[in-house]
C-alpha cells in the first residue's frame, strides 16, 4: 500500500460507529484514517504514527479530553480537533484554550468536519502567511493594511482591521473570545467581551451583505468567531 | 315561563365516570305536563349546534306544536312497530339505534314500560344498555316513578304510581336537570288542555293536580336534587382535600358534661354525623345549681369538649336553670335534627325530686330524633363527687374578724347609753356579715360565737352572765354567718370563674384566629408559638417529628429560645410526644427540667410537641391556667393536622401532575422519537438491500430523508435535555453582554433551510444596547421561536423578526402570518405537550416554547403571545437589558502604533 502523500489522521474516540464512519469517510477524501480507543493508546499513536492531524472526542473512558490535549501539546504541534456536544461550551473553550486547534459539535455534517481539517492543516503547514487572504468578494491584504469588497475599498477604524486580521490569519480557524480579546486589546481585557461584541458588530455593518444574516464573521455560540 | 336548572356540575364528576361508559342526564319534573321533553329538546338543539351527534330515539310530543316544532332538524331512529293484542305500537328502535352509534340519544319517558316482545320490559333497562355501549343519553322523568318515593308519593298524592324506576339509575345520572314551574301555571296549562297524561279520567287529574299535591311533589324533586348537589360538593371537596363542613339537612347535636361517659356519646354522634354526612354539635349546659364545680369536674369537661372539636364538632357552652330547657331551643335553633344524650346514672327518686332532663327532652322534641344512651355501672364508681377546693390556711381573716369584732363592741359600748337591746344586737350582728363577705365562712364563724359571747355577757340580762338565750342568739348569728359566708363564696367564685373564663376564650379566640386564616405548616407553627407566647408571657416553642422520628425544633417565639432545648429539654419532649401526656415542670411526669411540654394530640395521633417555659411557673400549675394551655396544645394540634393535610393533598396533586406529564412525555417520546426512527431506518435498508434498483434522484430522497429524520431526532433530544435542565434546576445562566442581531443572525442559519424558502423580514433598531443575557440559551429559545413559527404558517408567508429598545428593556417579536390562536389559549401554548388543535400536522415535542419560557423567565424576562391583527401570532421576549449598559468601549490604538 502506498500511503506517500496522503495525509494522516488519527482519530481518537471510544465510539465504534464514529470511528467507523470517519474511517470511511475520510479514507474516500484521500486521508490514511488512524484509530485508538482511549486517550491512553491515542498518545502512544501520536508517537508511533506520527499523525498529521488528530480528531479528538472529549468524553473519553480512560481520561479527560483536556488532559490528553495538554499531554500532547507538550511536545507536539499535530493540529486537534475536537469532537463536542452542544450543552459543553465551556470545555469547548477549556479545550481550545488548552491548544486544541478547532471543534465541531455533534452531530456534524461531514462537509463541516472536512472545511475544519482542511483549515488546521493550512495553518500547520505554514500557509497562515500570506499577504494577502481571500475570503470570494472579501480580500485582506495584511502586507498593505487594505480591505476591500470586490473593487471597492472598505475603511475600516485600528481596532476593526486588528479584529479582521486575526480571524483572517486564521481564515476557517475558530477564535475564542479570549484570544481576540488578548491579541487586539492585550492581555488585561480577556474579561471585556462585550468589546468584541460591539466591534463585531460594527464590522459586520461595513464587510457584510445583510448584517443579520453574516456570510464572512460566523458567531460560535459561547465560544468565538470564525472567518470564511 | 319559570324554569329552574341546576347548575352545570363540574367537570370534575365527569372525570370520575368510566370514560367508555355514556352519561346520563335526566330532565327531572315534578309531574307531568312542567315541560321535561320541551327542555330536553331544546337542550339536544343546542349539542346539536355545538357539532355533536345527536339522534331522538324517542320522543313524546303528546301533539303539542312548540314542542312539534323542536323535533324538526333533529335526526331521529324511526319507532319499531310491534303488534300487541291485534293493535300496533310504536316503540323505540333500539337496535337501531345502538347500530346508528350517536354520540347522544334521546329517549323520553324513562318509567316506560315496553310493549310484551321487546327485549326489556323496561324502558330504563334499555337507556342502560345504551349507555354500556358508550352512548350519551338524555331522559326525562317525574319524580313520582322514583322507586324510594313511591310511598311518599302515594301518602301524599292518593294516586299509587305502578311504573317505577330503581334509584340507582338516577344515582349513575351525570346530570339532574331539575324542570320545575309553579303549581299555578301547571294547573292552568292543565285548563289550557295543554298537559296530557294516559289513562286518566279529567275529574282524576283534577283531583291531582290541586296546588297541594304539586307542590308536594315539587318539593320532593327540589329535595332530591339538592340531596345529590349537595353529594356531588362533598365528593368534589374530598377529591380536592377541601376540609368540612359538607352542609346537608341532618345536623346532630350531642349533650356532654364532665362525666367520663360523654366520651363515648361524643364518639357515638361523630359515628352517626358522619353516617347522615351532617354537621355536628356538643353542648354543655352549666346550671347555676351546680355551681361551683369541682376543678376535676371542670378538667373533665374540658377534655370531653377537646374530644369534641378534635373530632369535628362545633362546642358550644350554655348556662341556664333549664338544662331540657336549653337543649331544645338551641336544637330548633340550629335545625339540629338528632340528639344524642346519655341515661343518667342516678336512680329513680333523684329524678322524682329533681325531674329527668331526657324525658323531658324527648317530652318536648317535637319531631327531632333523641338518641338515649345507657351508661355503664363501673363508670359510675369514677364519678368524682364534688369536693370544695381546698385553699391554703392563712390566720389573717380570722385576725381581721375579730378585730372588726372588737371595733364594733367598743362603738357598741360606747354608744349602749342610747340604744335599745335590739339595736345593739343588730350592730353585733355587722362584724359576722363583714367577715363572711369579706373572708368567707370559717371568719365568719369565728366572729358569729364572738360576738355571741359577747353580746350575751355584757348585753342580754341578767348582764355579766352567760344566759340560756345565748343558745339562741348564737345559732341566729352562726346561720347567718353560713348563709353569707356560703353566697358570698358563690358569687365571688362565679366571678372568678367568667373572668377566667373571659381570658381564656379571648386567648384562645386571639390564637385560632390568627391560625384560621394560613394553610401553610411553618406558618400555622410560628402564629401558634408567637400567639402563645404572647398570652403565656413566656418562651414556646413547637417540635415536630422528623424524616426519622426525632422531635425537631420547628418554630420558636424568638430566636434566644432555641437555648430552651437542651438535651434534658428534648428528653422531657419526646417523653411526652411518646406517650401523648404532658410533661415537665408542675406536671406528673419529669418535674425535673425547665420546661413544659405538652402533646399536639388529636384523635388519631400525637402530632408534635409545645414546650413553653415561664419564669413564674407556678402561676401555671394552677388548674385553670393549665386547662388553658391544653387548650393552646389541643388548637395547635387540630392546626397542625389540617396544615398537614393540606400539604398531602398538595403532594398528592403534585403527584398526579406530574404522573400526567409523566405520561404526556412517554407518548412524545414514543411518537417523536420512533418517527424519524421509522423513516432513517426505512429508507437506510432500502438503500442497503436494493442498492442497485435506486435512480440517483430516489437514492439522493432517500438519503435526505436519512438526514432529515436524523435531524429532527437531534432537535427532539436537544428539547428534551434543556427541559431536563430547567427541570432539574441545574439551569446555570452564563451572562454575558450579547448582541442581538448577532443572536438572531446565529439562530437563523442555525434553523438553516427551511426559513431560506421563507420571506425574512429582520428589522433590528440600529442603537439596540447589548443584553446581558446566556448568548447560547438566548439563540435556543430564537431557534425554538422561529421553528414553531416555521411549523404554524404556510410555505412561503412571510416571517418577520423585530428587536427595539422599550425603557430599560429589550423586547424581540417574531411575527408569522399562519392562523390566529384562540386567545383562551395564548397562555396556554407555553404549558409542556401542548399543542394547537390546528387542522395543519404538525410534528413536534411541544416543548420548544415551554422551554423557551423556562429559559426567558431565568433570565428575570418574559414571554407573551398575542395576535397579529393582520393574521398570525405575535411571539414576544421582554428581556431586561440588564442594570446599566456596559461602559464605553475602549478603541485601542493599538493597530496605529503598528503602522
Amino acid at each position: 500500500m502506498d500511503n506517500k502523500g496522503r495525509t494522516r489522521i488519527l482519530v481518537i474516540d471510544d465510539e465504534k460507529q464514529i470511528r467507523r464512519l470517519l474511517k470511511v469517510t475520510l479514507s474516500e477524501h484521500d486521508y490514511e484514517v488512524e484509530e485508538a480507543v482511549d486517550g491512553r493508546e491515542g498518545i502512544n499513536k501520536v508517537l508511533y504514527c506520527k499523525p498529521e492531524l488528530i480528531i479528538l472526542d472529549l468524553g473519553l473512558p480512560d481520561m479527560d479530553g483536556i488532559e490528553v490535549i495538554k499531554k500532547l501539546r507538550e511536545w507536539s504541534n499535530t493540529p486537534i480537533i475536537i469532537i463536542s456536544v452542544r450543552e459543553q461550551e465551556s470545555e469547548k473553550i477549556a479545550a481550545l484554550d488548552s491548544g486544541a486547534d478547532d471543534y465541531v459539535t455533534k452531530p456534524f455534517g461531514m462537509g463541516e468536519l472536512l472545511a475544519r481539517i482542511r483549515a488546521a492543516m493550512r495553518h500547520a503547514s505554514g500557509a497562515g502567511d500570506e499577504p494577502v487572504i481571500n475570503f470570494d468578494e472579501l480580500v485582506v491584504d495584511i502586507a498593505r493594511r487594505r480591505v476591500t469588497i470586490g473593487e471597492k475599498e472598505i475603511k475600516l477604524t485600528p481596532t476593526e482591521y486588528e479584529i479582521l486580521k486575526n480571524l483572517a490569519v486564521y481564515a476557517g480557524k475558530v477564535l475564542t473570545h479570549k484570544q481576540l480579546l488578548r491579541a487586539v486589546w492585550g492581555p488585561a481585557y480577556l474579561n471585556d467581551a462585550q468589546y468584541l461584541r460591539v466591534y463585531i458588530g460594527q464590522l459586520r455593518r461595513k464587510i457584510e451583505v445583510d448584517p443579520s444574516r453574516p456570510r464572512h464573521i460566523i458567531t460560535e455560540s459561547g465560544v468565538g468567531y470564525r472567518l470564511l | 315561563m319559570d324554569r329552574e336548572k341546576r347548575a352545570d356540575p363540574d367537570a370534575l364528576l365527569a372525570s370520575l365516570t368510566d370514560d367508555k361508559h355514556g352519561r346520563l342526564t335526566v330532565f327531572l319534573g315534578a309531574a307531568a305536563g312542567v315541560g321535561k321533553t320541551y327542555d330536553m329538546l331544546e337542550a339536544a338543539r343546542e349539542r346539536l349546534a355545538e357539532g355533536v351527534d345527536v339522534v331522538i330515539g324517542w320522543a313524546e310530543t303528546h301533539g303539542r306544536a312548540e314542542t312539534e316544532n323542536l323535533l324538526k332538524g333533529l335526526p331521529a331512529v324511526p319507532p319499531r312497530r310491534l303488534q300487541y293484542r291485534g293493535k300496533e305500537f310504536g316503540e323505540m328502535d333500539l337496535d337501531a339505534l345502538l347500530a346508528r352509534r350517536p354520540q347522544l340519544a334521546l329517549v323520553d319517558e324513562l318509567a316506560h314500560t315496553n310493549i310484551p316482545g321487546s327485549r326489556h320490559t323496561r324502558r330504563y333497562q334499555d337507556v342502560e344498555e345504551l349507555l354500556a355501549a358508550g352512548i350519551n343519553v338524555y331522559t326525562t322523568l317525574n319524580i313520582q316513578h322514583l322507586e324510594t318515593l313511591n310511598d311518599i308519593v302515594a301518602q301524599v298524592t292518593g294516586v299509587t304510581v305502578r311504573e317505577t324506576v330503581p334509584d340507582r339509575i338516577l344515582e349513575k345520572a351525570a346530570q339532574i336537570h331539575l324542570v320545575d314551574i309553579p303549581a299555578e301555571e301547571l294547573i292552568q296549562r292543565l285548563k289550557e288542555g295543554k298537559v296530557y297524561v294516559p289513562g286518566q279520567a279529567a275529574e282524576a287529574l283534577r283531583k291531582f293536580f290541586r296546588p297541594g299535591n304539586i307542590n308536594a311533589l315539587r318539593e320532593l324533586a327540589l329535595r332530591y336534587t339538592a340531596k345529590r348537589v349537595g353529594r356531588q360538593v362533598e365528593s368534589y371537596m374530598r377529591v380536592h382535600g377541601i376540609p368540612g363542613p359538607w352542609p346537608t339537612g341532618e345536623r346532630v347535636m350531642v349533650c356532654i358534661s364532665p362525666s367520663p361517659f360523654s366520651a363515648q356519646l361524643i364518639r357515638t354522634a361523630k359515628r352517626m354525623a358522619e353516617g347522615l354526612k351532617a354537621e355536628w354539635l356538643a353542648v354543655n349546659v352549666e346550671t347555676p345549681r351546680r355551681l361551683p364545680v369541682s376543678e376535676a369536674e371542670k378538667d373533665r369537661l374540658a377534655r370531653n369538649k377537646r374530644l369534641a372539636e378534635e373530632l369535628g364538632a362545633e362546642t358550644i357552652s350554655l348556662t341556664g336553670n333549664d338544662v331540657a330547657e336549653e337543649l331544645l331551643e338551641l336544637a330548633r335553633k340550629r335545625n339540629v335534627s338528632q340528639i344524642v344524650i346519655g341515661k343518667p346514672l342516678h336512680n329513680k327518686f333523684w329524678d322524682w325530686v329533681h325531674g329527668s332532663i331526657v324525658d323531658r327532652v324527648i317530652r318536648h322534641s317535637h319531631g327531632i330524633s333523641i338518641h338515649v344512651l345507657p351508661g355503664k355501672a363501673k363508670q359510675e364508681q369514677e364519678r368524682v363527687t364534688a369536693r370544695p377546693e381546698r385553699r391554703s390556711f392563712s390566720a389573717y381573716p380570722y385576725a381581721g374578724s375579730l378585730f372588726i369584732m372588737l371595733l364594733v363592741a367598743a362603738m357598741a359600748a360606747l354608744a349602749s347609753p342610747y340604744l335599745t337591746l335590739v339595736n345593739i344586737a343588730m350592730i353585733y350582728l355587722l362584724p359576722v356579715l363583714i367577715s363572711a363577705v369579706s373572708w368567707g365562712t370559717g371568719p365568719a364563724v369565728t366572729a358569729a360565737a364572738a360576738s355571741a359571747l359577747i353580746f350575751d355577757y355584757y348585753y342580754a340580762p341578767p348582764i355579766y352572765s352567760f344566759t340560756g338565750n345565748l343558745l339562741i342568739s348564737f345559732s341566729i348569728f352562726l346561720l347567718v354567718a353560713l348563709l353569707t359566708g356560703t353566697l358570698s363564696a358563690q358569687l365571688r367564685q362565679q366571678m372568678t370563674d367568667a373572668r377566667q373564663r373571659e381570658i381564656r376564650t379571648a386567648a384562645l379566640y386571639a390564637l385560632s384566629r390568627e391560625i384560621a386564616a394560613v394553610v401553610e405548616l411553618r406558618q400555622v407553627l410560628a402564629s401558634v408559638a408567637r400567639k402563645v407566647a404572647e398570652s403565656v408571657e413566656g418562651q414556646v416553642v413547637v417540635l415536630l417529628p422528623g424524616k426519622n422520628g426525632k422531635l425537631v425544633l420547628q418554630a420558636c417565639s424568638s430566636n434566644q429560645d432555641r437555648s430552651l432545648l437542651n438535651e434534658n429539654e428534648l428528653a422531657a419532649a419526646t417523653w411526652a410526644f411518646e406517650h401523648g401526656e404532658a410533661a415537665g415542670r408542675g406536671m406528673d411526669n419529669l418535674g425535673g427540667v425547665k420546661g413544659i411540654y405538652l402533646p399536639l394530640r388529636t384523635e388519631q395521633s400525637t402530632r408534635g410537641v409545645l414546650g413553653i417555659k415561664i419564669e413564674s411557673v407556678e402561676k401555671y400549675l394552677q388548674p385553670e391556667q393549665r386547662r388553658l394551655l391544653e387548650a393552646f396544645a389541643g388548637l395547635a394540634a387540630v392546626a397542625v393536622a389540617r396544615a398537614q393535610l393540606a400539604e398531602q393533598a398538595r403532594e398528592a396533586h403534585l403527584l398526579a401532575e406530574s404522573e400526567r406529564l409523566r405520561v404526556a412525555l412517554f407518548n412524545s417520546l414514543s411518537h417523536d422519537l420512533r418517527t424519524p426512527l421509522a423513516s432513517i431506518v426505512g429508507a437506510a435498508t432500502g438503500l442497503l438491500e436494493h442498492e442497485n434498483i435506486y435512480s440517483p434522484a430516489a437514492r439522493h430522497d432517500l438519503l435526505q430523508t436519512i438526514q432529515q429524520g436524523a435531524m429532527r431526532m437531534n432537535r427532539f433530544v436537544a428539547n428534551l435535555l434543556d427541559m431536563a435542565r430547567l427541570e432539574s434546576g441545574v439551569l446555570k445562566l452564563n451572562k454575558e453582554w450579547c448582541d442581538i442581531q448577532d443572536v438572531v443572525g446565529v439562530a437563523v442559519s442555525r434553523v438553516g433551510e427551511p426559513l431560506n424558502k421563507r420571506s425574512l423580514r429582520i428589522d433590528i433598531q440600529p442603537d439596540l444596547p447589548l443584553v446581558k443575557a446566556d448568548y447560547v440559551l438566548l439563540e435556543q429559545v430564537m431557534v425554538n421561536l422561529l421553528d414553531n413559527a416555521l411549523k404554524y404558517s404556510d410555505a412561503g408567508s412571510e416571517i418577520a423578526i423585530a428587536a427595539r429598545k422599550i425603557d430599560k428593556n429589550v423586547s424581540i417579536s417574531i411575527t408569522d402570518r399562519g392562523p390566529n390562536i384562540p386567545p383562551e389559549d395564548l397562555e396556554k401554548i407555553f404549558d409542556k405537550f401542548y399543542r394547537l388543535h390546528s387542522p395543519r400536522q404538525v410534528s413536534g415535542t411541544g416543548l420548544g416554547l415551554a422551554i423557551s419560557k423556562g429559559f426567558i423567565e431565568a433570565h428575570g424576562g418574559r414571554i407573551e403571545a398575542s395576535n397579529n391583527p393582520a393574521g398570525g401570532v405575535v411571539i414576544t421576549i421582554i428581556l431586561p437589558s440588564g442594570a446599566e449598559g456596559p461602559e464605553e468601549v475602549l478603541d485601542r490604538e493599538k493597530g496605529d502604533s503598528d503602522g
